[in-house]
């Protein structure tokens, strides 16, 4: 495409974003963060790396973490999108972001809500998870201030906060 | 006042591990940083960067981006819209933008405003910039060559605005900075050894990288009127340079800081600020620069050094003497550069009893990226060098690296260099703590295992110049306006707990402002493990000048002397009776309304608070490691890192811990994972995050010790003494001192498995790397 030809042609992309439908024209090379951030003004979501690797910028698509500085917004369509800001609900933090508060796995907060967002996920998958388990899941979320340990903590703070959770609404 | 400020703390906020005021917002994604922050009418800005190492710019045509719709406005540095367009912090050797020379790749040459990013960037496309490429430096030895271009005109720069490193005098050529000193009889003490080891040792350049890349938006209102909002860690520096810039009165210029994410030091000082407030300039609208992980990697790192040591002892293990040469690659501008050499020259000798010793440190400009501060600077490029000599001559003495710094190190109260800050702190308890931390005295486990400890001191504090301002509401809650920036250490939180501890209120009552200098009074800098000591020391007596209104005020309603009264539970008490804070104020004011406003402020304690008289504290960088080497790939892997935090007063321990951690880990990827790598044009190799290995959760040792010392040995609030770096430059030396003990010495760092592998190799057929004995 030659940089000086018009603006490319819109797309529509129809979505559910933090369990609202969105509708938005978007440009077919639109990224996922830009629209999240700059469209939508959900700017929880990071950009560190642009390369995938940092986690910076994590999103929940279906369910799955997602680095959304290398998905193209289309990619979202007929899907459901979760961002850091869907996460607390009307009676206050979800139980992993009350750990991170607890635990001060929080320290500059630019990884926190990647990091946030992918231990969700990994819990769904692995409700105890072990170190080894952790180590695969998170790794691709990168921290340069807590070395890690307090975010290890929250963790498994949250993972047992939310199996004695589960466990009593099962029982009930 | 001497009787009311004498009354010992009650200690109810401080000591806690109260909970970080800005958790919430970062948990939630709500906090704002640079990036996140949007300006009605603003523009995108975007860089062309220089390919080339070094070139002379023979021509710049721009006409087709300037054509481009939706591009705004293209600037070069032949049209740059300021006063002076040179600026840097020790030197002004830095132009805007390029003016007719690139020193190095990625030098930005022209920038770009546009509406979107993406306009932007296209237009980066279409300018078309004619180089004569020239040949370059990219190596310390092709820079200090008797044949070697010249970056700059040494002689003929000026001096940066607030260095305060004194005069400096150069020589034409490529060093930017000397820093020398001689105590005592070094040739003499070293002809009278009984031991001498003798070393060459290289340390990398390495990238920060803070998960924020440098992003600054500028806003002008006419031509004296600028306000930036900017990722940066020194407000008031970032303001002064650029009033300077545009030959404004600094009240002119206005530096907003939001939440930071990370800085380590790569936002110190002035970065991206002034090719975006110039790009305002010239476009008439607020500008955005956002940096890329890429950009941020060249805009500055640490300085990569090369290093010849020698120590010499008696045959029972006494230390003698020791002389390091120490070359620091500050790349094609000065920065911080100086202040890094002098620090590291500092650290060069160790904290020892020497008879004699002798220091000289060159700053050299190559082409290549920029270098300035990170954490720890200074102690992290030598700590490890001399530590490893020390633990070299124990073997050859036969005692333990225990032993040998039992035997050797500066007690309490002893001079650690002339003219300077005595020691003030307990090396040898805290060395013991490290040992502890080791389980020393136990056997080690199978296979290739080391265990290392090392110990070093940082000078900390930078220049001790902070001032605070407390309001109290009239509804008896404060807000703390403070200018040290909230980089993630906590600094906002363990402010906020200075003035709860002072004005006897529950945290939740005081509110703490991120910093704008034009809202916010002077603080110098937030780096150095400054935060808590100075600027919680200004905090402190704004708040306590506060109390000092309550009382006088309680004095008038109680129609008692001061003395009589005290301030608890956000209220003044005479025996039983009280009255609340907001009372006192209605009282003050004569009707609901009005605030008290209390100052406080730190200036240096003796002479000018220059660096030779310095430093504020002595931060001690210690630290243990027992690591694990696989024999058959080189890997090291961290069994334990150990970190002992001599902090004088834990304000907020769990904070100084996560100090520690943070610290550690840093330390682990500088020592195992971390180096830029540069070709012979001077690019940059792996300038991604795919290619430059910054640890994550899977590089985590099994085990990390953390030890709390508190002493009340610190000039700041409470006994307090700052923290933060010298967890990094203690671990990443104690990783190396535990390769030698597992007999794997390393005199390059980072030890990747390569190197490793390498040294494995050399001891197979029996050469040895490092070190010389001598009878």
């Amino acid at each position: 495409m030659s940089p000086e030809t018009a603006a490319p042609a819109k797309m529509h992309l129809k979505t559910t974003v933090n369990g609202r439908p969105v509708s938005l024209q978007i440009e077919p090379r639109a990224i996922l963060l830009d629209i999240l951030r700059d469209d939508l003004g959900l700017t929880g979501a990071k950009r560190s790396c642009d390369t995938q690797v940092c986690g910076a910028c994590t999103v929940l698509l279906d369910g799955s973490p997602m680095s959304a500085c290398c998905t193209l917004a289309y990619e979202a369509g007929g899907r459901e999108v979760e961002t850091i800001e869907g996460l607390a609900g009307p009676h206050g933090l979800h139980p992993i972001q009350q750990a991170f508060v607890d635990r001060v796995a929080i320290q500059c907060g630019f990884c926190t809500p990647g990091f946030v967002l992918a231990t969700k996920a990994m819990l769904a998958e692995y409700p105890r998870p072990t170190r080894s388990e952790i180590e695969d899941f998170l790794g691709g979320n990168l921290c340069r201030c807590t070395g890690y340990w307090n975010i290890l903590d929250a963790v498994a703070v949250a993972a047992g906060r939310l199996e004695s959770a589960n466990g009593r609404s099962e029982a009930s | 006042m001497s009787a009311i400020a004498a009354a010992p703390p009650l200690l109810t906020a401080i000591g806690h591990d109260a909970p970080r005021i800005d958790a919430i917002a970062k948990v939630t994604g709500e906090a704002q940083f640079a990036g996140d922050l949007r300006l009605h009418g603003m523009a995108y800005g975007r860089l062309l960067r220089s390919p080339y190492a070094r070139a002379r710019i023979t021509d710049i045509d721009t006409s087709r981006a300037e054509a481009l719709p939706g591009v705004i406005a293209v600037m070069t540095g032949r049209d740059l819209p300021a006063a002076d367009p040179y600026y840097g912090h020790a030197l002004k050797d830095r132009p805007i933008l390029a003016i007719d020379h690139v020193r190095f790749v990625g030098e930005p040459v022209i920038a770009v405003a546009a509406e979107s990013p993406a306009i932007a960037d296209e237009a980066i496309a279409l300018i078309d910039v004619a180089c004569e490429e020239l040949p370059a430096v990219v190596t310390i030895e092709a820079a200090l060559a008797p044949d070697a271009p010249h970056l700059h005109d040494v002689v003929n720069l000026r001096p940066g605005l607030f260095h305060g490193l004194g005069d400096i005098h150069l020589e034409p050529g490529n060093v930017c900075y000397h820093h020398t000193f001689t105590r005592g009889e070094v040739a003499q003490a070293f002809a009278a050894a009984d031991v001498v080891v003798e070393g060459q040792y290289t340390f990398p350049a390495v990238y920060q990288y803070s998960l924020e890349p440098h992003t600054t938006i500028a806003q002008w209102i006419g031509d004296d009127d600028l306000t930036v909002w900017s990722s940066c860690q020194h407000p008031f520096l970032v303001r002064a340079e650029l009033a300077d810039l545009y030959a404004l009165p600094v009240a002119a210029v206005r530096v907003v800081v939001p939440y930071l994410g990370g800085g380590f030091g790569s936002k110190s000082y002035t970065k991206m600020e002034p090719i975006t407030s110039a790009l305002a300039r010239k476009t008439g609208r607020p500008v955005r620069i956002a940096n890329s992980v890429d950009e941020a990697m060249v805009t500055t790192r640490r300085h990569g050094m090369k290093a010849w040591l020698r120590t010499a002892a008696t045959s029972d293990g006494r230390l003698l003497a020791r002389e390091v040469r120490a070359w620091f690659d500050t790349g094609a501008y000065a920065d911080n550069g100086p202040r890094v050499v002098a620090t590291g020259a500092d650290a060069a000798p160790g904290p020892y009893h020497w008879e004699a010793v002798q220091v000289d440190a060159w700053g050299v400009y190559t082409n290549t990226s920029p270098a300035g501060s990170y954490r720890a600077f200074g102690a992290s490029h030598l700590q490890w060098c001399g530590e490893l000599q020390v633990d070299e001559i124990a073997r050859r003495c036969g005692l333990d690296a225990l032993q040998i710094r039992e035997r050797n190190l500066l007690h309490r109260g002893e001079s650690v260099r002339p003219g300077g800050k005595p020691l003030d702190a307990d090396l040898i308890g805290d060395i013991r703590r490290v040992s502890a931390g080791l389980d020393w005295e136990t056997p080690k486990p199978a296979g290739i295992v080391g265990r290392g400890m090392s110990v070093g001191l940082l000078a900390a504090g930078a220049h001790p110049v902070s001032t605070a301002i407390v309001r109290m509401e009239a509804d008896g809650g404060a807000t703390l306006l403070v200018s040290s920036t909230e980089v993630g250490q906590g600094a906002r939180t363990v402010f906020g707990q200075i003035v709860a501890e002072e004005l006897a209120l529950p945290l939740e009552k005081v509110r703490v402002l991120g910093g704008d200098t034009g809202v916010t009074p002077y603080d110098r800098s937030t780096g150095a493990s400054r935060s808590t000591t100075i600027a919680g020391l200004a905090v402190l007596r704004a708040a306590a000048d506060i109390r000092s209104q309550l009382l006088a005020i309680g004095s008038r309603v109680f129609d008692l002397p001061q003395e009589a009264l005290t301030a608890r539970a956000a209220a003044v008490w005479h025996e039983g009776e009280s009255v609340p804070y907001p009372d006192l104020i209605k009282a003050h004011f004569g009707m609901v309304g009005g605030e008290l406003i209390g100052h406080g402020e730190v200036r240096p304690e003796r002479g000018s608070g220059s660096y030779a008289e310095g430093p504020v504290f002595w931060e001690v960088c210690i630290g243990g490691a027992e690591v694990t080497v696989d024999a058959e790939t080189g890997r090291v892997t961290v069994n334990k890192a150990v970190s002992v935090a001599d902090v004088g007063k834990a304000l907020n321990p769990r904070l100084v811990e996560a100090q520690e951690m943070g610290g550690a880990m840093q330390g682990i990827g500088n020592a195992l994972h971390e180096e830029m790598l540069f070709d012979e044009t001077g690019t940059l190799l792996n300038a991604t995050l795919f290619e430059y290995h910054v640890p994550s959760i899977a590089d985590m040792p099994d085990t990390f010790v953390s030890n709390i010392v508190e002493n009340a040995d610190g000039p700041g609030p409470y006994g307090a003494k700052g923290v933060g770096e010298g967890a990094l430059a203690g671990v990443a030396a104690a990783i190396a001192t535990a390769l030698a003990d597992a007999g794997v010495p390393i005199d390059t760092l980072p030890a990747t498995p390569e190197r490793v592998w390498r040294a494995l190799e050399a001891r197979e057929v029996g050469t040895v790397n490092e070190g010389e004995a001598r009878r």
